[in-house]
């Protein structure tokens, strides 16, 4: 009884979560950039009704900025975390059932991507790649795939041992057959899980490198191009160009953060508990 | 005594085998970052050669211009191109930083004590408060001071450095006037004239912000491990031996945790020197986080390079350190030959 | 004026049980001691003889307050005649009762073994704890080991030193000599012997019937969490008709000098125990009243007995 309500009590307010990041998503997206071009009359206001967030320098409403760079982020989070949850299942699925030469080379990768400085590794990237979106998603691509890969490598080698694996090599199944039939399905929820939870990370990094200037031009909307901004305008005494775009940020951080651990809840219960 | 002497030779030999493996693991490492990183700004469409002539304009002489295309080896193929780059590095030679036009070699050197001394702030109040909080969670597993440090570890880890950093320039800066914007050295004055105390000053909020950021992961490690210790056979066996909680931590927990969280807070340079590069930017402090960024904006080839093998190296330095650490303090490593 | 004391330690129907979260989350009750009844006189090593997985060890920490706290605890203890508490079990632990544990677990790893038996009071009884070290025949340079580096019957006897330097009246021994060689155990033994002599009394938890008999002064035979037959040693001596319950006659059959007899049937699991007397699924004379509810205790020729049917 207790773990059906516990269950449902975690899936709906997962659903709650997932509705709300949608709605925001979907909004910044729908905003046109037309919509966000202000006039020099509305420059610097303070939050008001009209303009919730107030506006900057430059008249823009910092409130529509800030769901059309949340949106930005979003996007930008989930397609690199996406490719990055790729790379983790290939190098993890790899690692354990290949050979162990293999399994030392990758655990070598592993060492040498978490052996520079990430921030540092997706400048590099994103110099290599000429700056703008393509780097970013490149340079968070490359490095966020190191932990999921572990955790993935550890729970393939815990398969491997399982009895319908060894039935399933007994009875001449080919490796491929019982990666595809077998592991993939068990990874399939570790899978999901892991890239929720890297999300978080992925926004945060593009906020990071877009506010360094390596990311979108400056005059598109991207939450750290406006934080960046702000930083011109807040001995002004502008600090609502600071303080609202960069609190909504760690609202949605916070939320898709605990969207994923919502769904390793209800995924698996039991390692959950702490 | 023939048996002891046998022993010892092969715990030598042992010890010889693991630091030769070890060597070799970080050299190659270390090369692999060379060579990507060669690799990624070789792939880039800026050119350096083209982008120094663009920085310097119509006065490069001839010499300067050979000197320089000689340096990228612009006509070489890319794998020699990079064995020769290579060797130069080896000798020292970082080449000379477009923007700055000094030799990054120095650039790093005077840009690295800045970073250091914010760092190494950061580091250590972070790994003190962390590793203090963690106990204080440990020891109230699930009451409320745990319930709520728990909260406050969760909501940081979600919080971006530079977002921080601006609210503290904001609060402190700009409303309270406490501490200057930006620069860490005030204007109109050389840097040779800057007190130890003005550059202290100009220290404590990017530290405070990189700290404030970096103890929750010390807090939450140690926080697990002490719950660990205390639910341990031996805790139980000294609590009936009277032991109160206090006695408890002071005897078996510090003793149990503390390895841990050291060689935890000596693996995390990456993380750490990844978090100074965005307190830096915003507090325009002149370490080698914002001297990165301004790399790559500006195409600067050869200090962004330096910087980023730097930064590898720092890291390494870091892990090893926490691998030789593991080994003087853990007994069971180090009294193996005994 | 000192009053004489009965009984060091009494106590009156223990039940101790886990709140288990099994599968699917849903609560389980395992109860590991059932209405346990048993005393404890000065000058006496009482041993407490049982196969493994009856609930001895956890008799110990119970007596002690030390249970985890998803343990319900029912029946009462008294230390020289007075309920003990919780607070008063806290300031006895360490003091006035000792703790043998079972293994080298307890022993903190990190920490050298000359420390560690010293323990944390002051001031340090250093030179009796290497006297006792002495004695059990652990070498001076024991001391300056971690525990990684002891055999398991070196750690033994370290544990074993831990109680008998604190000088507790009542030291509970939990399995202190497997793993120490035949001279060590009979050293470690002779001290209980030794300790007892004074005045005090050590609760010798142990499997091997042979060994309590041979130096405890009474036995209480323990079974799926409780005492089914507490005889003196020498009934064990005398034979299957000096004592009382089925399952302690059983018990003398299955020693190899007896004719290595062994009892069919197993002992019930913890979560899912029988009503009525707890041994009545694999004894011989069992009738429905046994099935329906457990024996009380009755004293039958100066041992204590739970059966409708001994004599």
């Amino acid at each position: 009884m207790i773990k059906w309500n516990q269950r449902t009590k975690a899936v709906a307010l997962a659903a709650a979560m997932a509705i709300l990041l949608l709605l925001v998503y979907a909004s910044g997206i729908l905003i046109p950039e037309y919509a966000i071009t202000g006039s020099f009359l509305d420059a610097g206001r303070a939050p008001c009704p009209a303009h919730p967030f107030g506006t900057d320098a430059l008249g823009r409403d910092l409130f529509l900025r800030t769901l059309k760079g949340l949106s930005v982020s979003m996007t930008m989070g989930l397609a690199a975390s996406a490719l990055s949850a790729v790379i983790a299942i290939f190098v993890g699925v790899v690692s354990a059932a290949g050979s162990k030469y293999m399994d030392g080379i990758l655990n070598w990768l592993i060492d040498l991507v978490m052996g520079v400085p990430h921030t540092i590794l997706i400048i590099l990237i994103s110099f290599a790649l000429g700056r703008g979106l393509w780097g970013l998603f490149v340079g968070i691509a490359a490095t966020h795939w190191c932990s999921l890969a572990r955790l993935i490598r550890g729970e393939v080698l815990k398969l491997r041992t399982r009895h319908y694996v060894a039935v399933s090599r007994k009875l001449g199944k080919s490796s491929g057959w019982i990666l595809m039939f077998h592991l993939l399905p068990h990874l399939a929820p570790q899978f999901l899980v892991g890239l929720i939870l890297m999300l978080p990370h992925a926004i945060l990094h593009e906020a990071s490198i877009s506010f360094l200037g390596f990311g979108l031009p400056p005059e598109r909307s991207a939450i750290g191009i406006i934080l960046s901004e702000s930083m011109r305008y807040i001995s002004t005494g502008m600090w609502w160009t600071a303080v609202f775009p960069g609190l909504t940020l760690v609202l949605i951080v916070l939320l898709v953060d605990h969207l994923g651990e919502c769904l390793r809840e209800v995924m698996d219960p039991y390692s959950a508990q702490e | 005594m023939m048996e002891r002497g046998r022993v010892m030779k092969r715990i030598l030999g042992r010890i010889a085998y693991r630091t030769l493996t070890y060597g070799a693991k970080v050299i190659s490492l270390l090369l692999a970052v060379s060579v990507i990183s060669f690799a990624l700004v070789s792939a880039s469409p800026v050119d350096p050669v083209q982008q120094y002539i663009l920085r310097v304009g119509t006065a490069v002489s001839p010499e300067q211009r050979e000197e320089i295309e000689d340096y990228w080896g612009v006509d070489k193929p890319p794998d020699e191109r990079y064995m020769d780059w290579l060797s130069e590095i080896l000798h020292g030679n970082l080449g000379e930083s477009l923007v700055y036009r000094r030799p990054v070699a120095d650039i790093i050197g005077e840009r690295f004590l800045n970073s250091l001394a914010l760092m190494f702030c950061a580091w250590l109040f972070s790994g003190v408060i962390g590793f203090s909080l963690g106990c204080v969670m440990g020891m109230y597993k699930d009451r409320w001071p745990d319930r709520i440090l728990k909260k406050i570890c969760y909501v940081l880890s979600c919080v971006p450095t530079f977002w921080l950093g601006l609210l503290f320039l904001l609060v402190f800066s700009v409303w309270l006037g406490w501490f200057p914007i930006g620069f860490s050295t005030p204007i109109g004055v050389t840097s040779g004239e800057v007190t130890i105390w003005q550059k202290m000053y100009h220290l404590i909020l990017p530290a405070f912000t990189l700290c404030i950021l970096s103890f929750v992961n010390i807090a939450l490690h140690t926080r697990q491990k002490l719950v660990e210790v205390l639910n341990s056979e031996y805790v139980l066996f000294a609590r009936a031996r009277g032991e109160r909680e206090l006695t408890v931590l002071r005897r078996h927990g510090l003793r149990n945790i503390l390895l841990p969280a050291v060689t935890l807070q000596f693996a995390s340079f990456a993380e750490l020197f990844g978090g100074s590069v965005m307190a830096e930017n915003v507090f325009s402090y002149p370490g080698l986080g914002s001297a990165v960024s301004e790399a790559g904006l500006n195409a600067d080839v050869p200090l962004l390079l330096g910087v980023t093998l730097f930064s590898a190296l720092f890291v390494c330095v870091g892990n090893m350190t926490a691998n030789v650490l593991y080994g003087i303090i853990d007994p069971q490593i180090r009294e193996v030959g005994e | 004026m000192e009053k004489k004391i009965e009984n060091l330690l009494e106590i009156q129907d223990l039940s101790v049980s886990f709140r288990m979260y099994g599968n699917g989350l849903e609560q389980t009750e395992l109860q590991v001691i059932s209405d346990l009844s048993l005393t404890v006189r000065p000058g006496e090593i009482l041993a407490i003889a049982g196969s493994s997985g009856s609930g001895k060890s956890l008799l110990a920490l119970a007596v002690l307050g030390l249970l985890p706290d998803n343990a319900a605890v029912s029946g009462r203890l008294y230390y020289k005649g007075e309920e003990l508490t919780r607070a008063w079990q806290k300031q006895l632990r360490g003091t006035e009762i000792a703790l043998v544990p079972q293994s080298i677990a307890y022993l903190d790893p990190l920490m050298r073994v000359g420390g560690q038996a010293d323990g944390h009071l002051r001031p340090k009884m250093t030179g009796k704890r290497r006297e006792i070290f002495d004695r059990l025949g652990l070498p001076k340079q024991t001391e300056r080991l971690y525990p990684f580096q002891l055999s398991g019957g070196m750690a033994r006897r370290v544990l074993v030193s831990t109680a008998l330097l604190t000088g507790a009246d009542l030291m509970i021994a939990d399995e202190p000599t497997p793993g120490m060689g035949l001279k060590q155990a009979l050293a470690a033994l002779q001290m209980f012997r030794d300790y007892a002599s004074e005045g005090k009394a050590v609760v010798l938890i142990t499997h091997d019937i042979d060994l309590a008999v041979e130096f405890a002064d009474r036995v209480a035979v323990f079974y799926a969490g409780t005492t089914v037959e507490t005889a003196r040693a020498s009934d064990f001596k005398e034979g299957e008709e000096a004592l009382r319950h089925p399952y302690s006659r059983a018990l003398w059959n299955a020693l190899p000098q007896n004719g290595f007899h062994p009892i069919e049937g197993f002992q019930p699991y913890a979560g899912n125990l029988p009503k009525g007397c707890l041994f009545a699924p694999r004894c011989p004379y069992k009738t429905e009243e046994c099935t329906k509810t457990a024996p009380p205790v009755q004293k039958i020729r100066g041992g204590e007995v739970r059966c409708y049917y001994a004599s």
